[in-house]
């Protein structure tokens, strides 16, 4: 069985993608930015699944971070982007901590209803909030760190991919590790059986509700990514195609790699905006045709494309779904 | 799925990866004014805003190009310089279109950035475009909360924002003296909807002082289904039914609401409908009080530069321009303005960012519907006249006509410097100019 890497091999390699920045164009940088939130937003959905359940409403925490960190922005000028990032995680945080137990009595296409549901509830009561500016949401200042404001735009896409890449990275490297601990592996068995599970003596409930929660969290954390790199929030945020559009990123990547989410979010990124400007009138088509050979082609995501564990596929032949073991970056 | 296949799909990837790269390379141009256009190519508005407006802006580079447009604007392209379009898509959302304008400006090189017809757009790209001190050009978008709530450099709207709408039906309304005793609005339960209800009623209470507002509809966008609400504003009866739907959302209502005879128990005031009027032709209630968010199409003043964007337009898309596509005209011939202003004054040269804002600012130019003017928002936000007209059908030429029009002067229907639009209507619109 591959073992995966070391933890420390991890991060030098956030490190190394962090100051790879240094010298990329300064438009790669905001939509990595972008790319990493997305990616981190995906992790969580990566998260969540391995309990067997799919959320198709991330976008009700992704808005609620978003919102959360632009309100208390505006409010109290609160601009530093780490405080922020924690502020976004722990809106997201607070709100999965109120439904994931209560939607965790709740699996499969249940699980996904409800909590696209539950999104749209928030969607329509933003949409209503004249005073939230409505469907056209409002603006917020540009972030600082550590007292640092940047000026420079360079600087400051900069500042904001180093610190995306950074906590994406290091929720990359979590996620790694509890994949790898005794809670993973008792996630994965509830979407086996959660009734062998209950009888082993744990809560299926409970585990679902933590992956929920860390879901939730990587998602609050996500609306406070998009919202510094923007500047800019509105009810989108928690619409059913945003949150579509997360799920994709998991689909893509596939569950077999960490590192997977990563390159499926930057390649969508890049995807589209190349489509966007070489065939504007065509480019959901090329988009959708991308998505489709990436499903006929690697149905197991991205990640398929550098882990090859034939150990691994011989197993899943027999007992399906037991891949994600050796999820490694 | 063995590995050598994998592999291929890797090359394969790799490869769209690096040509995708190589063909993002700046081209080096010297003579050519590089244009970022940003309109709806696909979604709800793309029918009805946004394609007009692109093959508006076809229409008048292609000519500014080949130097055939009527004075003041003869000289070709953008003074002598050959405009280079690089037209992108709207739709997809405020997070796409941030991402997509720093594309444009860092990636793609463009000189200027112009376009936007959703609100949400608007607000969302014009802090971007401030930080990384590059000039955009806002053409259509409704909400006065651009430049309201914020103070921009860089960032120019070159038509008047949504209060000019409501105010000039309120004033058409009383200079024809259609009694409004009571009033039933319908509007998109989204900011557009919502704000346009809420100047509209604003401005009717100054003019219409014991108007009284009895139904009150806020459908989603989109609904498409309007059975209900047809019901609930037909018992009303009121005097006048106000709505701000546009595209297939207005043309279902007028299609629905016509044959349960709305049309004849009340006056019929839709605040942005003329580009429903092909489309609909004869389904369109004779007498419907409309406005077009300008002097723009059927309402437009005879002039050279009108005719010439009238004639044309229509010869090259068989439709003739309504409001998207004076839009876009008005806000490349004023940026044409304000780029051969900055030329005059640094001796020819192409002109550098801040000597395009700095001529931009304040500036007045002619355009098909009537003189803009950037008055508001220390020189950054238009004003501009509007036409507000009552439908007709004409049989023999199967199109509906607009007859009764009434122009209003911009200083009339748009807020003077310094207030906000909402108070200075509630306030009683003072300041205004009207003759």
């Amino acid at each position: 069985m591959r073992k995966g890497l070391h933890p420390l091999v991890m991060i030098a390699l956030v490190t190394a993608v962090t100051l790879f920045g240094r010298v990329l164009p300064t438009w790669t940088l905001s939509l990595a930015t972008i790319a990493a939130s997305n990616a981190l937003i995906a992790l969580g959905i990566v998260v969540l699944a391995r309990t067997g359940n799919v959320s198709f409403g991330q976008g009700l925490f992704f808005a609620a971070g978003g919102y959360g960190v632009a309100l208390i922005a505006n409010a109290w000028g609160l601009t530093d982007a780490v405080a922020q990032v924690i502020v976004g995680a722990a809106c997201g945080g607070l709100l999965g901590l109120v439904i994931g137990p209560l939607i965790a009595r709740y699996s499969g296409i249940f699980f996904g209803m409800l909590t696209l549901a539950l999104s749209m509830v928030f969607y329509g009561a933003l949409v209503k909030s004249t005073a939230l500016g409505g469907s056209d949401g409002f603006n917020v200042g540009r972030p600082s760190l550590f007292g640092m404001s940047f000026t420079d735009p360079r600087e400051a896409d900069f500042m904001l991919y180093a610190v995306s890449v950074i906590v994406t990275g290091f929720a990359g490297i979590a996620a790694t590790i509890l994949f790898r601990s005794e809670f993973g592996l008792a996630s994965l068995a509830v979407r086996e059986n959660n009734l062998r599970v209950e009888y082993l003596g744990l809560s299926a409930n409970r585990i679902i509700s933590i992956n929920f929660l860390i879901a939730a969290i990587f998602a609050g954390a996500s609306g406070a990514f998009a919202l510094m790199a923007q500047r800019h929030i509105d009810p989108q945020f928690a619409y059913w195609t945003t949150s579509g559009e997360f799920v994709f990123v998991a689909v893509l990547a596939g569950n077999q790699s960490v590192a997977a989410v990563f390159v499926a979010s930057m390649a969508l990124e890049l995807v589209r905006s190349f489509s966007n400007l070489y065939l504007p009138n065509t480019w959901q088509l090329v988009l959708g045709v991308f998505l489709l050979g990436v499903i006929l082609f690697l149905p197991r995501g991205i990640g398929s494309l550098w882990i090859r564990d034939r150990h691994k596929r011989r197993i899943s032949a027999t007992v399906p779904l037991t891949a994600e073991r050796g999820a490694a970056p | 799925m063995d590995r050598s296949w994998r592999t291929n799909c890797a090359i394969i990837l790799a490869t769209i990866a690096t040509t995708s790269f190589t063909l993002a390379a700046p081209l080096s141009a010297q003579e050519t004014f590089k244009l970022g256009i940003v309109t709806f190519l696909s979604g709800p508005a793309a029918d009805s805003f946004g394609v007009p407006a692109r093959n508006g802006a076809q229409f008048v580079i292609d000519q500014l190009n080949k130097g055939s447009v009527p004075s003041p604007y003869e000289k070709v392209g953008f003074g002598g310089m050959k405009i280079e379009p690089v037209i992108i898509d709207e739709n997809g959302g405020a997070t796409k279109q941030v991402q997509e304008l720093r594309n444009l400006y860092q990636r793609d090189n463009v000189d200027v950035v112009l376009g936007y017809i959703s609100s949400g757009d608007c607000l969302a790209v014009a802090p971007i475009a401030e930080e990384l001190k590059k000039m955009l050009v806002l053409m259509d978008c409704g909400t006065p909360r651009i430049f309201e709530e914020a103070k921009y450099n860089y960032v120019f709207r070159t038509a008047a924002h949504a209060a000019m709408d409501n105010v000039g039906l309120v004033r058409y309304m009383k200079a024809k003296n259609v009694k409004m005793d009571t009033l039933s609005a319908i509007n998109q339960d989204y900011a557009w909807g919502q704000d346009s209800r809420a100047d509209f009623v604003a401005a009717a209470q100054q003019l219409y002082p014991n108007v009284k507002v009895q139904t009150d509809l806020l459908p989603k966008f989109g609904a498409g289904q309007y059975g209900t609400e047809i019901s609930a504003l037909v018992g009303a009866g009121s005097d006048v039914v106000y709505s701000s739907l546009w595209g297939g959302d207005l043309q279902a209502f007028v299609l629905q609401s016509v044959p349960r005879g709305l049309s004849k128990r009340s006056q019929l005031v839709l605040s942005a409908a003329d580009h429903v009027l092909p489309p609909l032709g004869d389904k369109m209630p004779d007498g419907t009080i409309i406005g077009a968010r300008g002097a723009y199409g059927l309402m437009s003043q005879k002039s050279p530069l009108n005719d010439w964007l009238f004639k044309g337009y229509e010869a090259a898309n068989g439709v003739y321009p309504v409001q998207a596509a004076y839009r876009i005209t008005q806000s490349i011939l004023g940026l044409k303005a304000a780029v051969e202003k900055a030329m005059s004054k640094n001796g020819g040269k192409k002109p550098s960012t801040d000597e395009m804002v700095a001529a931009m600012t304040g500036l007045e130019w002619p355009s098909p519907g009537g003189l803009i003017q950037m008055k508001l928002a220390d020189g950054h936000q238009a004003i501009q006249p509007i036409a507000i007209s009552r439908t007709k059908y004409n049989p023999d030429l199967k199109r509906v006509e607009l007859v009764d029009i009434q122009y209003f002067a911009a200083e009339c229907v748009n807020p003077p410097p310094g207030v906000k639009s909402i108070d200075w209507i509630k306030g009683g619109m003072q300041g205004a100019k009207c003759n």
